[in-house]
């Protein structure tokens, strides 16, 4: 819904910490994830991840995520569905070159972003979508990774 | 302007060390020249001859000629088709490549046909939604974003294989640009994001069309803060307005277009106001060029076409250059009086 989506990038901090702690718990629940099934595990994950998503960011499940470094503003609702900013359309008043009602997704991204404390990962330069990611859960992509390269990291420690 | 070791029109240039591509356009900026290049629109139509007596408006005084790709989101004679015409004639094209019409599978296929054609130049950009132009039923595309296209031109160019892993057995050498519009919202990120379009390896900049300078300065103060203009060549676009009237329909309804309040009180306020736009955008090439960090000026002047030699002679930038065009006496450096 547009409303709660600009709420949210009016609140990014709030939910850069959120989410933060929530990836926390994620990470550290990869043993159980695991025992249960990461394959077993991804379509209630993911049915529950675009739940919550969708309510909070208008979320088009990419699978992708970039939230984290878009000040909480999904790019996947900007009609061109870009990665790395904002296009030259943009209107003098901050609205979008294709749909005039809605503010340009990517002028949100840089306010949600000053709000944030990780926002400077604005700058970081995005990969081109995987379409063929689209639908998958992005909580479980993360909570494997995660845990696999603290794993690595410490073992490289030891 | 001829280099010492020029080619027969129509064929490459050696690549100088430090140089990525085989063309007149990089070599021009990298010998601190400042550059100019000019928009040709293309027709719609199927006869070269009309690509031709578009370009030879230009003679002399361009380094470069911009073929467009759907610009405005209408459809015209594509950017491949224009460039592939143009090179056989020794011209130096950038060829503009937009995100809307084509996927990755299409869009890396042209940039190598394009390449073997004998393009040097290619200029990334997102592309204006298709609901401002004349297929508004159109499917709008955006596989890539400017962006991800700009890494995806570099993987090909210096890592020699296709975003899928698949290796080329030549890949293609070209100087790679990307477009970037310092006026209009969210402003205080444009210079960031165009920080991110070097990054991913963007080598020359061409920016929209400028009509307000002290916005223009304070983009490029921080510019020069970040150092870009030493990482890319910024080249400024600007282009003369026919009418207030003119500018005002441009200002509604073509996307990203900015011009202020008293540009359109200047153009009120005469009885030739065609003379007057070529007048302004003169005075604003010539702003453009005490610009710190600009390396060159981008003339868009959409059906007024003719005007660009007079605009850039009137001018002065090419301080008596005469850049290379296929009708250029043999063996001799013709120079023209410092306009």
């Amino acid at each position: 819904m547009y409303i709660v989506r600009r709420w949210s990038v009016r609140n990014a901090r709030l939910l850069e910490a959120t989410y933060d702690a929530f990836e926390r718990f994620l990470v550290a629940m990869h043993p159980l994830w695991n025992a249960i099934g990461y394959s077993r595990l991804e379509r209630p994950v993911a049915a529950v991840e675009k739940w919550v998503k969708s309510f909070f960011f208008d979320c088009q499940m990419c699978g992708q995520c970039s939230l984290s470094s878009t000040g909480m503003s999904c790019p996947m609702n900007c009609p061109k569905q870009l990665r790395n900013g904002p296009c030259g359309g943009v209107r003098a008043n901050g609205n979008c070159e294709v749909k005039p009602e809605m503010r340009c997704v990517w002028v949100e991204a840089w306010e949600g972003s000053r709000r944030m404390k990780n926002g400077d990962a604005i700058h970081s330069v995005q990969a081109a979508v995987d379409f063929s990611l689209a639908g998958r859960s992005y909580w479980l992509v993360t909570a494997r990774e995660r845990y696999e390269q603290q794993h690595a990291l410490k073992e490289t420690r030891a | 302007m001829r280099f010492e070791d020029e080619p027969a029109p129509g064929d490459p240039f050696r690549i100088l060390p430090g140089h990525f591509s085989p063309g007149r356009f990089e070599r021009v900026l990298r010998a601190g020249k400042f550059a100019v290049s000019a928009e040709l629109s293309p027709p719609d139509s199927a006869d070269p001859e009309e690509v031709y007596s578009r370009a030879r408006v230009f003679d002399g005084y361009v380094d470069a000629i911009n073929a467009t790709d759907g610009s405005g989101a209408n459809c015209h004679m594509s950017s491949v088709g224009v460039c592939a015409l143009l090179t056989r004639k020794g011209y130096s094209t950038v060829m503009q490549v937009s995100c809307r019409d084509r996927n990755r599978l299409a869009i890396q296929g042209d940039v190598l046909g394009a390449a073997a054609m004998g393009v040097a130049n290619v200029m990334c950009l997102t592309g204006d939604g298709v609901q401002a132009g004349d297929h508004p039923m159109a499917k709008p595309v955006f596989d890539l974003d400017a962006v991800s296209l700009v890494s995806t031109v570099k993987m090909m160019r210096d890592e020699g294989h296709f975003q899928s892993g698949r290796r080329l057995t030549t890949p293609p050498r070209l100087f790679i640009g990307a477009s970037d519009n310092p006026f209009v919202p969210p402003l205080e990120y444009r210079v960031e994001r165009l920080a991110k379009k070097i990054a991913a390896g963007a080598q020359f900049i061409q920016t929209q069309y400028c009509f307000d300078v002290p916005r223009l300065k304070q983009y490029m103060t921080r510019v020069r803060d970040l150092g870009l203009h030493e990482k890319a060549f910024i080249i400024v676009g600007t282009g003369p307005l026919a009418s207030a009237n003119a500018a005002r329909w441009i200002r509604d309804n073509v996307p990203g277009i900015y011009i202020p309040d008293d540009v359109i009180k200047r153009l009120e306020g005469v009885t030739k106001p065609r003379l007057e736009g070529r007048k302004l955008c003169m005075e604003i090439i010539q702003e453009i060029r005490q610009v710190e960090g600009v390396s060159g000026v981008h003339v868009m002047a959409y059906r007024q076409e003719e005007s660009v030699a007079e605009l850039v002679d009137a001018s002065g930038v090419l301080e008596g250059r005469v850049p290379w065009y296929p009708g250029l006496i043999e063996n001799t450096n013709v120079k023209r009086a410092a306009g």
